[in-house]
């Protein structure tokens, strides 16, 4: 097997050539059955699960209506160890599909896994014979498998294959909505460490002068963007300025109160939190969405990410913040629409359900609470390994546990 | 000639001029904030329905939300705890003759620049008085302090840790204005008629608390004080007549001669 070429730290692209045309962005294979799709929605997950067979054990890929080996249908999908031995790579150099063409010469290997089954899989510049494998989601939003070196290395991201599968936002251009919390704050530094290259962070109401604003202002990517989600007018405008050069944009504005129905007179928190927490999401939605679709393929720092700030709540309402649950779910509902509608361009819309957050209108509720550090930390890690769905933490770890096995055990759990 | 007839016949040759002291109403303009466990007035917002497109082919409009307590603004009596059980005391049920008076202009920009704080006092007023005479009943006292050409929302508003720093009447202020001149109302350039840590007085918002217990206006937000004669000018303030409205933007003009 020949020895496998060292990478090269990323570098930096270019500036844009304004007498080029803006490529257009297309997609890598995007078919899959039904059964395929469950390897999408292990990988939606950042899990690497494969079909098992619950008669003889087997574990097989490609995902079947059956076991190929005793032909039961009881299969599950199981998480298994992402690891194999590398028996073949070649580099392509040549595709008729579209996607491929455009970023040839591309690697791909065969893979045995531990597990058992052989697979196909894109490979890292830096894999040597034992590998590391994930299950990532491509462009088109399918699971595709990757594999890895054994040994994480700080320019690892780098990879140019890799960063096509990821929304790494090493030298990309980011706007975080809010700057004003401690989530928002802990974001700008957790992305300025991750080498982005401009950071807008929007601020609404400017005159309320808030903890952090002098320190963020010290951090040399950082731009200060008056930008309140409410007002349609303010986004369009901002949008207008800096649309079109946002590659990736966490959407982090949050209206939060802790009351539901009958411990609060009036709609009027209420409504307060679904503007915006649904409809400034539809604003920033509506006028940052079309250019950042339209440059899903502008060079190596394209627009890659859209990222909504939602809540485990979003799944089953938490009756003392029964309003800014509710919230949630139709932000969670929007964000699939978005998620279907920038899927074309490539763009991955990443959706973090956090369990409660360590801030003040969380203050009664006792620990664990997310530390908003760790919150962006999970982010950041979700943008770098092409995962979608985030569950940051262990409390929303375990409520996504108990959602997928019963729902409506969950709904009385967090009612009673 | 009666004296309508005579006023329209010198409006008509442009010897009474109209100056707007009403701020532009945008979703620029800072908006009242309180504490956030609170509830909380909106800001003026816009959104288009249609503009000639495929919306509605011929036609621009838009639809506007906004607080009663929005912009440049009228503050009934049922505004205040102080005024809640007062017959007339809402946007609907004032007498539309109320909302026409006098205005008489005392300028403390010079006092509002040195000091954001500034409180005005019984003895200012009444030195005010011996130089442009006694301000008369039923009239609008307006309190000039150029608070309005601070276009910077962050100086506008002039927050620091405890809170906002704008100009406004002191107690005793107030109690006279109400009880010793019978005015209708008190006016100002800042968010509020009080003053911005009229909390800490006693009673907190003393503006508030008295002129609405007593029937009174308040109008906020206004602008181009720095037009108006000292004495002379009349104010024409209508809020919008909403049900049991406790205030509303409206448009304020003042008629000046010459």
């Amino acid at each position: 097997m020949a020895s496998a070429p060292v990478q090269r730290s990323l570098e930096r692209p270019k500036r844009k050539n304004p007498v080029l045309r803006t490529r257009l962005p297309t997609l890598p294979p995007a078919a899959r059955s039904r059964v395929a799709l469950g390897l999408t929605a292990a990988a939606a997950l950042g899990r690497f699960e494969l079909q098992q067979c619950r008669e003889c054990g087997m574990v097989q890929y490609p995902p079947r209506e059956a076991c190929q080996s005793c032909l039961s249908v009881n299969l599950i999908w199981k998480v298994q160890k992402p690891e194999g031995e590398l028996l073949a790579q070649t580099v392509l150099h040549h595709s008729n599909d579209l996607f491929f063409r455009e970023r040839l010469p591309w690697r791909l290997g065969l893979v045995k896994l531990d597990c058992g089954p052989t697979v196909v899989a894109h490979l890292h510049e830096a894999v040597e014979e034992r590998v590391r494998v994930r299950a990532m989601l491509d462009r088109a939003g399918q699971a595709v498998i990757a594999a890895l070196p054994l040994k994480e290395s700080s320019d690892m991201a780098d990879d140019r294959q890799l960063r096509e599968f990821t929304c790494d936002p090493r030298q990309r251009k980011v706007l975080i909505t809010d700057g004003k919390t401690s989530l928002g704050q802990a974001l700008v530094k957790a992305l300025a460490k991750a080498g982005a290259d401009i950071i807008w962070v929007g601020h609404s109401e400017p005159w309320k002068k808030f903890p952090g604003f002098d320190e963020l202002q010290k951090i040399p990517q950082v731009t200060l963007l008056p930008l309140d989600v409410t007002d349609s007018k303010n986004v369009r405008e901002a949008a207008a300025e800096i649309a079109g050069k946002v590659d990736i944009l966490v959407n982090n504005a949050e209206y939060h109160r802790s009351f539901g129905i009958g411990n609060r007179q009036g709609v009027e928190t209420a409504r307060a939190e679904m503007d915006v927490n649904y409809f400034g999401f539809l604003r920033l939605a509506q006028e940052f969405g079309p250019a950042m679709r339209a440059r899903g393929a502008d060079g190596k720092a394209s627009a890659v990410a859209w990222v909504n700030l939602l809540s485990i709540y979003a799944h089953a309402n938490f009756p003392p913040h029964g309003t800014f649950s509710a919230s949630k779910a139709a932000a969670h509902s929007l964000a699939q629409c978005l998620r279907a509608e920038m899927r074309p361009a490539g763009v991955r819309v990443v959706n973090v359900f956090p369990g409660p957050i360590d801030d003040e209108w969380n203050q009664l509720l006792p620990p664990p609470k997310l530390a908003p550090d760790t919150l962006a930390r999970s982010i950041l890690s979700a943008l770098r390994e092409g995962v979608e769905d985030v569950y940051p933490g262990d409390v929303a770890q375990e409520w996504l546990a108990r959602w997928r096995d019963n729902p409506k055990a969950l709904e009385r759990e967090l009612s009673a | 000639m009666n004296a309508l007839a005579a006023f329209a016949e010198e409006f008509v040759q442009g010897k009474i001029r109209v100056v707007d002291l009403t701020q532009t109403l945008s979703p620029e303009f800072p908006n009242i904030s309180l504490p956030p466990e609170m509830g909380q007035a909106w800001p003026f917002r816009i959104e288009e329905v249609s503009r000639y497109d495929e919306r509605g082919p011929a036609w621009y409009w838009n639809n506007f939300s906004c607080g009663e307590h929005t912009g440049t603004h009228f503050d009934a009596p049922v505004h205040w705890i102080s005024g809640k059980d007062l017959p007339n005391n809402a946007t609907d049920s004032i007498p539309p003759e109320r909302f026409i008076g006098p205005a008489f202009v005392l300028d403390c920009s010079r006092e509002a620049a040195r000091d954001a704080d500034f409180l005005l006092t019984k003895d200012y007023i009444l030195d005010w008085e011996k130089q442009h005479g006694r301000i008369s009943q039923k009239s609008w006292v307006l309190m000039r302090t150029d608070w309005s050409k601070r276009t910077d929302p962050v100086e506008y508003q002039n927050y620091d840790e405890e809170g906002q720093h704008t100009p406004g009447p002191d107690v005793d202020a107030v109690k006279f204005l109400v009880a010793e001149r019978d005015i209708l109302g008190f006016g100002t350039e800042s968010i509020g008629t009080d003053a911005g840590q009229a909390y800490h007085l006693r009673p907190p918002y003393p503006c508030h608390y008295y002129m609405h217990g007593a029937g009174r206006y308040g109008l906020q937000c206004l602008t181009n004080l720095d037009q108006l004669p000292p004495t002379g000018a009349v104010v024409v303030a209508a809020p919008l007549k909403i049900r049991n409205g406790s205030g509303s933007p409206l448009r304020v003009l003042a008629l000046i001669h010459g």
